[in-house]
């Protein structure tokens, strides 16, 4: 009757276009060292060579490709947000998990400490954060995860408050399950598909988050990066257009396609939307 | 174009469907929702539409007032003349006028069907604003009028209160008197008593048949079920999958019926007559399995969800929720191997004693020995031992089944929990399949793929599968159709002997108390009031709640007049 969840998000052609770019700046990352022969901060030729030349994506201030940037840059971008986004999903499901499971004064302590997090703006927190810790990739993971486990925590929360009075989850009950059981047995699975939206969606923002950070000059040092690349090119931006254009375009499309295929999850897993 | 000739009609059918055709979106398992449907309904006269959930009486009817989710569900063909008008080409603006002004539409559920955030008279007020040009204080003249109608106490007070301070009863004389303000040619009437209890729901049905016959209104009712067809229809037309199999006058349906559906359908409601004792099977002598000493449980004094925060600052909501007194000092002995129902309406406690007595809810004073174990203020982990001992059966088989876990995985983990090797635990989950009349290979299919009545057994297969002495159904056939309802029942019946189970049966139908249990405990407001066989009970209440319940039960003269031609539905 209702045809597969994956021809059913595949069929939606925004969904489409975000997995094929998705898919295209991931595999570009894993193949990067064979498709940049360059070192990222390694000097290739003369700076500031137009793109579409002889020199690839052209080159920086510095001569240092562009090309090599923006495929290791993804590397980067894409590990740090995926780790942030994982950790926070982690962290935030757990806390939602026990507050919605058990209630009452449990639930009010990590409500609470839920909310104190948010009410502090996220970005400003983040850059705290690396500072405080000093710059490193390790300290960009931890403060993007910082900031944004709260959303997970509430949506896990909310869907847990509906399950476990759910009567499926009573019978786990009257049949002697424990508590870690049934949280994982019964009510996590059915808690996934928000769970999987929040997340993807989540990644969208990590992203955007470190690109910034590295802006600021507080990525990880020694990493190339999106954001340091548009950063660095800032200063030349009415010279040399490209430096700033083709990192930002690059995270322009990135951060689209995540919220694109995010949002096309949602649709395809959302029983209320789905017309078969 | 059409005021001349309908002004003068009068003995014509108020409402003259012909040949009506409802169609389904390419992915519904039907092409038609309604097929072909032919129907009318005279001045003054009751039709009652029959039908179990999926037989299109629903979509019938909104199809009259054109509430259907247009485009994928439209009417495709036929005509439905009202007053010699057809509704079925009307444009918007005339089904606008036409809706709430000459047909009326009375919903299920009251309180979905009310603005919470508008008093009462406001909402009625508004219907009139819209379709006429009265003054105001004409207009609320004519609501207090309609509230006197209909009977609602102190008319002024209702206009302006809000839906959640009046009762379910209320809130449907609410909605029947919106109906009723502008007079309609036609009231239409979707299950309008099915979610009220059985003496609200007997109050209610006399109330529409005196309007009706006061006001010459025709109306369309639909239900699932017989008895209220008994209690009010005149005539009767059976629907099943979109077509209308019987339709007649309603006496001549309901004790002569012609087409099988129809038969088994009456067959299907459990007969009022209470069972018997099974001979040889005495229990006076048994010793008590389940002991209920003075057992009391209160929401709302303390409520669990009370934090800290409202203890600093009482002003913040739940503070001022009141105490509801649940289960009110209840003694009870259950004997070995017996079968006791426990009957209430809404609001009785009965579903919160269930929950005590499974260890769903602590209770708050009083002691509760299974088998001589005391279960009051266990902990979860000390519970443990004895959910071998008492298992449940839950309501909505739809909701009591984890979506994501194969079948044979949700019956096998109760045993494993209690020990048994997982293989062992799966070949005795695929014999209870069987035992409780599914394929063993059912096993390895997700709830998703069985019907309400088959989810059940599976739901009565989980809970026999660590073999426990005491079995508590919580209204298991509440949310199934009738004629499953019956199989359903007869299962759990028949297993019950086989394996000498002792059975709670929670219930607020007296039907399905009397066709299952040979003892009855009436509750009211967490309250005992009565407490004896079943069949004695049935002859002679004492107290006069159980009268009043009794009496309610709708369409009851019918079925005793059934049985007692003898021409009625066979038990065997």
């Amino acid at each position: 009757m209702t045809r597969p969840f994956w021809i059913r998000l595949v069929a939606n052609p925004r969904a489409a276009f975000g997995l094929v770019w998705l898919g295209l700046v991931v595999l570009a990352a894993l193949a990067a060292p064979l498709i940049a022969q360059a070192d990222p901060f390694a000097i290739t030729g003369s700076p500031f060579a137009r793109p579409f030349g002889e020199s690839g994506l052209g080159t920086d201030s510095l001569g240092r490709s562009v090309w090599s940037g923006l495929v290791f840059g993804a590397r980067t971008t894409l590990l740090i947000a995926v780790i942030a986004t994982l950790s926070a999903v982690a962290f935030g499901g757990l806390v939602g998990a026990l507050a919605g499971f058990y209630g009452g004064r449990i639930d009010d302590l990590l409500m609470r400490l839920t909310e104190f997090f948010q009410t502090i703006p996220s970005f400003i927190f983040a850059i705290l954060l690396v500072a405080m810790l000093s710059p490193s990739a390790t300290s960009v993971v931890v403060a993007i995860a910082t900031v944004s486990w709260p959303p997970i925590a509430r949506v896990v929360r909310g869907e847990v408050l509906t399950l476990r009075s759910r009567e499926f989850v009573q019978a786990a009950i009257t049949l002697g399950e424990r508590d870690a059981a049934i949280l994982l047995r019964q009510i996590l699975p059915n808690a996934l598909s928000p769970l999987i939206v929040t997340g993807s969606l989540l990644v969208a923002t990590a992203i955007l988050t470190e690109s910034a950070l590295s802006f600021l000059g507080l990525g990880a040092p020694n990493l190339m990066s999106w954001g340091f690349m548009v950063g660095a090119g800032r200063s030349f931006l009415r010279d040399a257009w490209w430096l700033v254009a083709i990192p930002g375009v690059a995270i322009l499309l990135t951060v689209l396609s995540i919220n694109l295929v995010g949002e096309a999850l949602n649709d395809a897993l959302n029983p209320r939307l789905r017309t078969p | 174009m059409n005021a001349a000739p309908t002004a003068t009609v009068s003995a014509g059918p108020i409402l003259d469907i012909s040949e009506l055709s409802v169609a389904l979106p390419s992915w519904a398992d039907r092409p038609q929702a309604v097929k072909q449907v032919s129907l009318q309904i005279g001045a003054g006269e009751t039709l009652c539409v029959v039908g179990e959930s999926g037989s299109g009486k629903s979509v019938m009817a909104r199809a009259i007032l054109r509430l259907l989710p247009e485009p994928q569900v439209r009417i495709v063909d036929g005509r439905v003349l009202l007053e010699g008008e057809d509704l079925a080409h009307a444009d918007d603006k005339r089904m606008r006028a036409v809706r709430g002004g000459k047909i009326a539409m009375i919903f299920q559920e009251p309180m979905v069907a009310l603005n919470p955030l508008m008093t009462i008279g406001r909402q009625i007020d508004e219907i009139l604003e819209a379709h006429t040009d009265w003054g105001k204080a004409e207009r609320r003249r004519r609501v207090v009028a309609t509230f006197e109608d209909v009977r609602l106490p102190d008319p002024a007070r209702i206009f302006g209160a809000y839906p959640h301070e009046l009762s379910g009863g209320q809130r449907q004389r609410v909605m029947i008197a919106m109906s009723l303000v502008l007079e309609p040619r036609l009231i239409i009437a979707d299950e309008p008593t099915t979610a009220l209890d059985v003496t609200t729901e007997a109050q209610i049905l006399s109330l529409l048949k005196e309007l009706q016959q006061r006001h010459g209104t025709a109306l369309l009712f639909i239900t699932h079920n017989f008895g209220v067809v008994a209690e009010i229809a005149d005539r009767v037309a059976v629907m099943r999958r979109g077509e209308v199999v019987e339709h007649g006058d309603a006496e001549e349906v309901l004790t002569r019926p012609r087409h099988p559906y129809t038969r088994a359908l009456i067959e299907a409601v459990p007969s009022l007559v209470p069972r018997k004792g099974i001979a040889g099977t005495d229990k006076s002598a048994a010793e008590p399995i389940l002991e209920i000493r003075r057992l009391d449980k209160i929401y709302g004094r303390r409520a669990q969800g009370a934090s800290w925060l409202t203890r600093w600052m009482p002003g913040l909501g739940r503070g001022r929720r009141q105490a509801v007194h649940a289960v009110n000092q209840i003694d009870l002995d259950v004997k070995r191997g017996s079968a006791v129902a426990v009957v209430g309406e809404s609001g009785s406690g009965k579903s919160t004693l269930a929950r005590c007595l499974i260890g769903l809810e602590q209770a708050d004073a009083g002691s509760v020995k299974i088998a001589g174990n005391e279960i009051v203020g266990l902990s979860r982990s000390a519970w443990r031992p004895l959910r071998s001992r008492v298992q449940m059966v839950f309501q909505d088989p739809f909701a009591s089944l984890n979506p994501r876990t194969s079948v044979g995985d949700i019956i096998a983990r109760g045993a494993i929990l209690q020990g048994e090797a997982p293989d062992a635990a799966m070949s005795q989950a695929r014999e209870l399949l069987t035992l409780v009349g599914l394929e063993p290979k059912a096993a390895e299919r997700y709830p998703h793929e069985f019907s309400g009545g088959q989810r059940q057994r599976i739901g009565i297969a989980r809970a026999l599968a660590v073999k426990p002495d005491i079995l508590i159904a919580d209204e298991p056939v509440s949310a199934l159709d009738v004629s499953v309802q019956k199989q359903v029942l007869d299962l759990l019946d028949s297993l019950r002997r086989r394996f000498g189970l002792t059975m709670l049966f929670i219930t607020h139908d007296l039907r399905v108390a009397a066709h299952v249990c040979e003892e009855i405990v009436v509750l009211k407001s967490g309250r005992i009031v009565e407490h004896g066989k079943t069949a004695e009970i049935f002859a002679d209440p004492r107290h006069e709640y159980t009268r009043a319940l009794l009496s309610s039960v709708p369409g009851r003269d019918w079925q005793l007049r059934l049985v007692g031609s003898s021409a009625g539905p066979g038990t065997d």
